[in-house]
């Protein structure tokens, strides 16, 4: 299931401004990889680029390679619309679709590709994903209630719950919790721990605190100066860039000079 | 519930999820197909769409070339192109893909198709309009013209005095209720006065008509025409559109604007007169502008309240007056002979009012990007 | 609201002069809009009057006012369901088209493309309707006619002229065609982008992510559009008065010669000619049309209000 994720040289582009330059790195599979570093150095674009939703934009395109097992998902012939299937992809806000049910919110993204699937395979599957993300027991009596009715902690469970439901073999997480109170984020947080046995995760998160507690590895963007292109700074195992960084930009930001 | 952070990619998957799985354990058949989704599929090549297009549409001119009507070509183009490229799709990229085309390819010709009517339109009224585009049409009236010649001078007149007067009626009135709602307004009144000015947006404009000549046949007696009638009815045709353009201009005016103003000492109204209204200024003369071409082609409550007449009659309150679009009507519906001479009329007095209204149209345009306030960015 | 931050004064505290005229002249402009409105109906029901309690011998026809009005209004609301139903898809899919489909360089400019189709006089949809599209619908009517008959609305002869009740249907649907798109299109183009993204991020391809995110959001901002397009379609005069050549009989029959024509179309072709009771019993008409257009609009504006308020947009 989880796969591992490469990254080659990655230029990435909005027209023709540079947003971010030069990006290379390893994303392990069964792991935590988190992304910090100061506001607009390009975190989240480069997440959109491992699933492909940064060329929603229009004119937005990226330069490199993105390989998934060896697979480069900018490839000729690769169907951006299979990619996000198999990357799979949480919000920075909680965004249930507000017409559908609980249970049609789950089974969302199945849906889109096995038409007729039996109702036992559908109850379970829902069952199934939603007691991955740790909602099972509060939503079992009501999943066909509107899933705009749930607290904004459930809420982005349950669409964590839809985005694992299409059994993805990575996790993009694009700050999951920062529209959430701090009990709901150590829900979440827990979750993650948890789903790391199983798939790819990578988080992109403006809380360091965050970041040092679930991830095995944390890579720090940066811009290099204003105006300039962000990239990546250095990348490494959490404990160690929590510690000892070898750059001289991570121990200012983690140290909390700047950003 | 949590486990500790260990080494990535030595967790024991296998065990963990049958801890974790609820007892349905079979993966069933969905499991397998999801996971099997290969990242690559077959598509078409880049310029696939645009070669089928290609195709159809030569294949609709040589069918127009063989003798079919242009309609015909088109449509069948269109369904060729929607056909193929389903198909083709289909049979390389599957049945989602392929829907997802067929999708595009419907929605497209659906807005191409609305465009026809739009085109087909512009061009009858200029093709037969011009037959009479001459200086006689705009320097004459209809005052003892039988048959051919005549002009639609005291039409024009006729429409602005009576579009001039329902301005003056609407403008201040549609103004001040906007203010009314955005500054002032609360409560039961203002939803009320939302809630009719919506409602009002809807009045057909014939009835408008009725209530202007039932209004004035209380005070003038049955069978009474005048301009001032026709002018307000065109009234509460406009006053609605008027006061929603205003609203929305006068909401879209930053608050700190106003706070501004407030805190160096400045009374409310002089601040609405002073700071809000100029800002806004561009947007509400687009309104207006707006409001102006959408009634100025009225036809039937003029044709009930003011009536047509051929000869000059610029005074707005004593008796029937002549408009363009009353009469382009009159002159098509009741033709003399040569019925060529009416027709040609009909349809030159249609051209001159479609191109007022485009004129409007563009001119409210141009006013909202000159004079736009520069916060806009 | 942009104004709430300015607290009304406290009932009592002194206000200046200018504060004063300029609110009591604002809040008097309102008030008028609603006394017109009270006054439409109130002038109609008094020119109405007499008609609703004349005899059946004084009625035009002589049949009483009921038998008068309603071939009218069955003419009316033909004319506008199938204009309706004619409308609403392509307002849909113009809808989708500017908002998800066309380059967003070149969206705005085909949106006003369309809305100029609203800002062409009614009078000039009439002559092209009944000189340029009624001649076009013979031959395809006549085929209908011949092979389709079996269906009551095709059930001919049809008009060798046109001018029939499909070609007025047609021509308020382009009328409408701008109002109902306008509608929708606002609404396609609010749904979040939070949504969209949610379907994209799930393997939707474009239409799925229309059919997951914004077909939903949009869906009552569609019945109202449509809505809003009736009852444009039901008040519309000058079109249906120049390409229909009314006749009273009440019938399916869209491709015939002998369709009823509708209200507003009657008063304005009757209206310049009559005098005494005819002018009540046509008022009395243009009532009910006035009733049936502010129950549709009504019925539109909540729904569409409705959307605003619990459209589940954050």
């Amino acid at each position: 299931m989880a796969k591992r994720i490469e990254v080659k040289g990655l230029d990435i582009y909005y027209d023709k401004f540079l947003a971010v330059q030069g990006v290379s790195m390893t994303i392990e599979p069964r792991s935590v990889t988190a992304l910090i570093g100061p506001s607009g150095c390009g975190k989240s674009t480069f997440l959109r680029t491992l699933n492909r939703m940064h060329e929603l934009v229009p004119n937005a395109r990226v330069e490199g390679k993105v390989l998934m097992d060896n697979e480069d998902l900018y490839g000729a012939n690769v169907d951006p619309v299979n990619v996000r299937r198999h990357i799979g992809m949480v919000f920075q806000r909680p965004n249930p679709f507000p017409t559908m049910s609980i249970y049609d919110n789950v089974v969302a993204g199945v849906r889109l590709n096995s038409k007729r699937m039996k109702r036992a395979d559908l109850d379970a599957l829902v069952e199934r994903s939603l007691r991955s993300a740790n909602l099972w027991e509060e939503v079992k009596d009501r999943l066909n209630r509107p899933g705009s009715g749930l607290s904004g902690g459930q809420q982005q469970r349950l669409c964590i719950a839809r985005a694992i439901a299409v059994q993805p073999d990575v996790l993009l997480m694009d700050e999951p919790c920062s529209a959430l109170d701090p009990i709901s984020t150590q829900a979440i947080e827990d979750l993650m721990l948890e789903l790391k046995e199983q798939y790819t995760i990578v988080i992109v998160t403006h809380n360091m605190q965050q970041a040092a507690r679930v991830s095995d590895v944390t890579g720090f963007f940066n811009l290099r100066a204003v105006g300039e292109p962000g990239g990546l700074v250095e990348i490494d195992e959490t404990t160690k860039i929590f510690s000892t960084p070898s750059n001289q930009a991570t121990e200012d930001y983690i140290s909390g000079r700047f950003g | 519930m949590s486990t500790p952070p260990t080494n990535p990619a030595t967790g024991p998957a296998e065990s963990l999820d049958t801890d974790r799985l609820p007892a349905h354990e079979d993966p069933g058949p969905q499991t397998v197909t999801l996971a099997a989704v290969p990242l690559t599929r077959g598509s078409l090549p880049r310029h696939a769409a645009r070669l089928v297009l290609l195709g159809a549409v030569g294949l609709g001119a040589a069918l127009f070339a063989a003798g079919l009507g242009a309609t015909w070509g088109a449509v069948l183009a269109a369904v060729a192109y929607t056909v193929v490229i389903y198909l083709w799709s289909r049979s390389v990229e599957g049945t989602r893909r392929a829907f997802d085309r067929f999708v595009t390819a419907v929605v497209s010709s659906a807005f191409l198709v609305a465009l026809v009517p739009l085109a087909s339109v512009v061009w009858t009224v200029v093709d037969r309009g011009l037959a009479r585009f001459d200086t006689e049409f705009f320097s004459y009236s209809m005052r003892g013209v039988v048959g051919e010649g005549g002009g639609v001078n005291h039409a024009i007149f006729g429409t602005l005095i009576i579009t001039a007067l329902a301005a003056l009626i609407s403008v201040p009135v549609g103004m001040l209720t906007a203010i009314y709602l955005v500054e002032y307004g609360r409560g039961a009144l203002a939803r009320a006065i939302t809630f009719f000015v919506d409602v009002m947006t809807g009045i057909p404009s014939i009835v408008a008509g009725l209530f202007a000549y039932a209004l004035f046949e209380l005070f003038y007696g049955p069978g009474v025409r005048m301009g001032f009638m026709g002018s307000v009815a065109l009234s509460i045709l406009m006053i609605p559109i008027v006061v929603r353009s205003t609203e929305e201009m006068l909401k879209l005016v930053p608050n700190e604007l106003r706070e501004a103003s407030y805190a160096l000492a400045v009374p409310k109204w002089r601040t609405i007169v002073k700071v809000v209204l100029p800002t806004a200024i561009a947007g509400i003369a687009t309104g207006v502008t707006l409001a102006i071409a959408r009634v100025i082609g009225e036809t039937a409550p003029l044709l009930i309240t003011v009536g047509i007449t051929t000869s000059d009659n610029f005074d707005p309150f004593d008796g029937r007056m002549a408009t363009l679009s009353v009469f382009s009507f009159s002159q098509y519906a009741t033709p003399g002979i040569p019925r060529e001479a009416y027709f040609d009329r009909a349809w030159s007095a249609a051209l001159l009012l479609i191109l007022i209204v485009m004129v409007l149209n563009l001119g409210a345009r141009l006013i909202s990007r000159l004079f736009a306030p520069k916060t806009r960015g | 609201m942009p104004s709430t931050t300015e607290k009304t004064p406290r009932r009592g505290t002194v206000q200046r002069p200018g504060d004063r005229v300029f609110a009591g002249a604002s809040t008097g402009a309102g008030i008028t809009i609603l006394a017109i409105l009270a006054g439409v109906a109130a002038f109609l029901v008094i020119e109405a009057w007499p008609a609703l309690w004349a005899s059946d011998e004084e009625m035009p026809d002589g049949e009483g006012l009921v038998l008068y009005v309603w071939p009218l209004l069955f003419g009316t609301l033909i004319s506008a369901t199938f204009a309706l139903l004619i409308a609403t898809p392509f307002a849909v899919a113009i809808a989708l088209f500017i908002s998800h489909y066309a380059p967003r360089r070149v969206a705005v400019t085909l949106g006003y493309l369309i809305d100029l189709l609203a800002a062409v006089p009614s009078i000039i949809f009439g002559l092209w309707g009944a000189a340029e599209l009624a001649p076009l619908t013979v031959e395809p009517t006549q085929w209908l006619a011949d092979n389709l008959g079996f269906i009551p609305l095709f059930e001919g002869p049809a008009s060798a002229t046109g001018r029939t009740m499909l070609v007025a249907s047609m021509v308020l649907a382009v009328m409408i065609l701008p109002i109902t798109t306008a509608v929708v299109r606002e609404a396609f183009l609010q749904t979040p982008r939070l949504h969209e993204e949610a379907s994209l991020a799930l393997g939707a391809t474009r239409w799925e992510m229309i059919r997951m995110a914004v077909l939903p959001f949009g869906r009552s901002a569609i019945i109202g559009g449509a809505m809003l397009g009736l009852g444009r379609a039901l008040g519309e005069t000058m079109a249906v008065a120049i390409v229909l050549s009314g006749s009273a009989g009440v019938t399916f029959n869209i491709i015939g010669s002998g369709n009823p024509s509708s209200i507003a179309a009657n008063i304005a072709l009757r209206f310049p000619e009559s005098s005494g009771l005819d002018i009540n019993v046509l008022i009395a008409s243009g009532l009910v049309l006035f009733a049936v257009t502010l129950f549709v609009n009504m019925g539109a504006r909540a729904v569409i209000n409705r959307r605003r308020d619990f459209s589940g947009a954050n």
